[in-house]
């Protein structure tokens, strides 16, 4: 597949990368690095969302209260089985217009509209799977735990905050660290709603240069790294918080 | 290296029945005329919503004024190659995968709304022009949005992959209007942003925007800009660069249709008659240059050619 | 707010929305689940082995893979498809690969990636005893894998590849990015062209959701009696 090999004809220029991108802000490269910043601070935002409700979700799920059990177990259903993108399209093509319109008006004429629907569509969309995770958790502890705290007199709250949770992150931590690596790839998905992460400044490398495998492999690689690193970083965040007896099995 | 090679020609080869491995027949034949003889099949790209260049219509088949122009092409074709029969595919294209899907195969010719220019003609070549149109932004009457400068700091919209976004990405870095401009998939989701007010304005060539906002459901709420970012530029069949005997069938096909009084049929046809799906009627006459465009039909991609 | 909500358009829209892109979508998810299951497991056993070089090559296919955004990938192979062929026939041009070829190989191969790591899980939960017990009767690695290994993993496997299936089916909706007709896209066709968007993705969402629902439904049924059973 190697450039000048018998009849492929597509020319490589990897000297692209280097020369200056239409949007005056640089190199394609620079755009491209631009495109990561986006993905990354996309992701983040979103994983702040997936895990503020995710916990909350879970908690849920492990209440006694049948109602709770049943809201939890619905919010999980309702945001697993509707395909990302579908969900990105309504927060964005539709909920506005269902609001109120002076509300629809100014969500929409936000300047990063595109980023923070992403954060919210992506974030709920991971916080059912996060959701999952943190009940299979606390479901995990021995039940000693949640009895430990209620014989020292904390209340059901303070039991989860002080006792269940941290111990509960500690075990999904792992499942926990590929969510958040789906996460940042399902950043990608927002391209279709205008923002320019990674995977659609590639798009528009692609475009503006004409050099489609030069922009896609550059993206690939830098989606490579982001991976690697996270995985690294997240492995030894593991090693320190992992809880003896019970992550054998990973 | 040799075996993985063979492993994977047998698998495309078993996947797909290609007769592309066999020997090419006895002919002088080469690239896409080659390939159609061999395959008996001809691929057309078509676009979803350029109207009235190439768009779906309501039974969501493509139609459209360069879909006419390149059924003229497939004919010539046939002829030159002597079929009894040739199949036509279709292939969705967005202005984004165009030139990537012309270069590596995937469609033979592009029918629609491409801008014919000298840097795209590095990649791809084009037929006959066969439209002039520059280009300019809609916007909402109501957001008061006269000029160019006028979108300073506001949100604009326009097609990814199209010289217009380019345009308006140089415009904006050159005059520093920080401008905060989003890439849309195709031009009616474009005009959509604007429609639902995520944009304040849609950059696009005005041909485009004029049967945009013909279609729309309140035509009278938008306006097109005075200003352009552009000269009138001209629109081209897209096929594939370097392959001259194919290019040549295409370029004589469309040079004695543009010559003919046939051109002028099609034309009213699509421009100033009602059109599906909405029966609207554009009512742009055949200008000028256009006119001399057809009447010496050039595959030029230089604006001041015309 | 539902007061000018136009359910006629969904409604002439249907055969449309159904026979084309439903029928694009499972067809789709049908075909590169067969694929993938397939090639995922030959992966995995290239992994599981002792071979040289090959688990190492096949290990890193399935890690770049999975570091992969699916969307990043459809684009690429999409651009890259033809050049491949072209490759691999020695042909003076790249070959013709058509959006559904494209979209299935693409799958398969992305796919393939995670039902590798679903049936190495599965190969690695057979007992090694039962290995060792098929070489003692004299069986080859072939006859050990296809009779006895290979059977209990997929069976023991069979709700996480059904679940993966879900997930699968619902990615193909990204197919969207190319101007495919598959479900999403034949939705948000009519929902342009009619500006009808609210009626047109609430109801692409509901179908979505229907369908993966009840298929995740069964499988936890599946996965009850599966439970039962051993």
């Amino acid at each position: 597949m190697a450039a000048g090999s018998r009849g492929v004809n597509y020319h490589w220029n990897w000297g692209i990368l280097l020369e200056p991108s239409p949007d005056g802000q640089g190199t394609y490269l620079d755009m491209l690095l631009g495109g990561l910043r986006w993905t990354i601070v996309t992701a983040l935002c979103a994983w702040v969302v997936a895990l503020v409700f995710g916990s909350a979700i879970g908690v849920l799920r492990t209440l006694q209260s049948r109602t709770a059990q049943w809201v939890a177990g619905a919010y999980v259903e309702l945001f697993r089985n509707i395909p990302l993108l579908v969900q990105l399209f309504l927060w964005f093509f539709v909920v506005p217009e269902l609001l109120p319109r002076e509300w629809g008006i100014w969500i929409k004429q936000l300047r990063y509209g595109a980023f923070y629907t992403a954060v919210v569509a992506i974030g709920l969309y991971m916080s059912s799977r996060v959701a999952t995770q943190v009940s299979a958790g606390i479901s995990a502890l021995p039940k000693g735990q949640r009895m430990a705290g209620t014989a020292i007199g904390l209340t059901p709250a303070q039991t989860y905050r002080y006792i269940l949770l941290p111990m509960a992150y500690r075990i999904v931590l792992p499942p926990l660290t590929s969510e958040f690596l789906n996460t940042i790839k399902n950043t990608s998905v927002a391209l279709t709603i205008g923002l320019m992460e990674l995977t659609g400044a590639a798009r528009s490398m692609q475009e503006f240069s004409f050099q489609v495998f030069e922009a896609f492999t550059a993206a690939t690689v830098i989606y490579l790294l982001l991976n690697a690193i996270v995985t690294f970083g997240m492995r030894a965040l593991e090693r320190r918080l992992a809880v003896p007896g019970f992550n054998a099995a990973r | 290296m040799r075996t993985a090679r063979l492993l994977l020609a047998g698998c495309l080869a078993a996947a797909f029945s290609l007769p592309a491995a066999i020997p090419a027949s006895a002919q002088e034949l080469t690239g896409t005329l080659k390939k159609i003889k061999d395959t008996g099949a001809i691929t057309i790209g078509y676009r979803e919503s350029s109207v009235p260049f190439s768009y779906l219509d309501d039974n969501q088949k493509p139609v459209g004024f360069a879909m006419d122009i390149c059924a003229k092409i497939v004919d010539a074709v046939k002829s030159n190659l002597k079929l009894d029969k040739l199949e036509v595919k279709y292939n969705p294209v967005t202005s984004a995968t165009r030139i990537p899907l012309i270069a590596n195969g995937t469609v033979d010719l592009e029918c629609g709304s491409t801008t014919n220019n000298v840097e795209r003609q590095k990649q791809v070549g084009f037929t006959n022009t066969h439209f002039l149109t520059a280009s300019r932004f809609v916007s909402k009457k109501a957001s008061n949005i006269k000029s160019i400068a006028d979108l300073k700091g506001k949100t604009v919209v326009s097609t990814a992959g199209t010289t217009n976004i380019k345009q308006v990405t140089e415009a904006n870095a050159a005059k520093s209007l920080n401008i905060n401009v989003v890439p849309a998939k195709d031009h009616a989701e474009a005009f959509l942003m604007v429609e639902t007010d995520r944009a304040v304005a849609f950059v696009m060539d005005d041909i485009l925007l004029a049967s945009l906002v013909a279609g729309s459901k309140d035509p009278s709420a938008y306006v097109i800009s005075e200003d352009a970012f552009s000269l009138p530029e001209p629109y081209g069949i897209m096929l594939r660069r370097d392959d001259p005997p194919f290019k040549a069938v295409a370029d004589g096909a469309t040079a004695a249709l543009y010559k003919s009084p046939e051109i002028q049929t099609i034309y009213t046809k699509w421009f100033q008659s009602p059109i599906p799906p909405k029966s609207l009627n554009l009512n742009v006459p055949l200008g000028a240059e256009l006119k001399k465009a057809f009447a010496t039909p050039t595959d030029s991609g230089d604006p001041a050619a015309y | 707010m539902f007061s000018d909500f136009d359910f006629g358009v969904i409604l002439r829209s249907l055969p449309y929305l159904f026979k084309e892109g439903m029928t694009f979508t499972l067809t789709l998810t049908a075909v590169a689940t067969v694929g993938g299951v397939i090639l995922g497991t030959l992966i995995a056993m290239i992994r599981l082995s002792s071979l040289p070089v090959l688990p190492k090559i096949a290990a890193g296919y399935v890690n770049v893979m999975r570091a992969l955004p699916l969307v990043l990938v459809i684009f690429l192979f999409y651009f890259l498809m033809p050049y491949i062929g072209q490759w691999a026939l020695r042909a003076d041009q790249p070959i013709q690969v058509g959006a559904l070829s494209s979209t299935i190989i693409t799958f398969t191969l992305f796919e393939a990636a995670y039902f590798s790591e679903i049936m190495r899980a599965g190969i690695q939960s057979i007992p090694r005893g039962q290995v060792a017990a098929g070489y003692a009767i004299g069986l080859t690695y072939r006859q050990v894998m296809s009779y006895v290994v290979l059977p209990q993993a997929f069976r023991n496997m069979l709700p996480v590849i059904f679940t993966q299936t879900i997930v699968l089916f619902q990615d193909t909706s990204l197919v969207y990015v190319l101007s495919i007709t598959d479900f999403l896209g034949a939705a948000s066709k009519i929902a342009q062209r009619d500006g009808r968007l609210a009626e047109m993705y609430l109801f692409a969402a509901a179908v979505y959701f229907l369908i993966s629902f009840t298929a995740s439904m069964l499988v936890k049924r599946l996965q009850r009696r599966l439970a039962v059973a051993r």
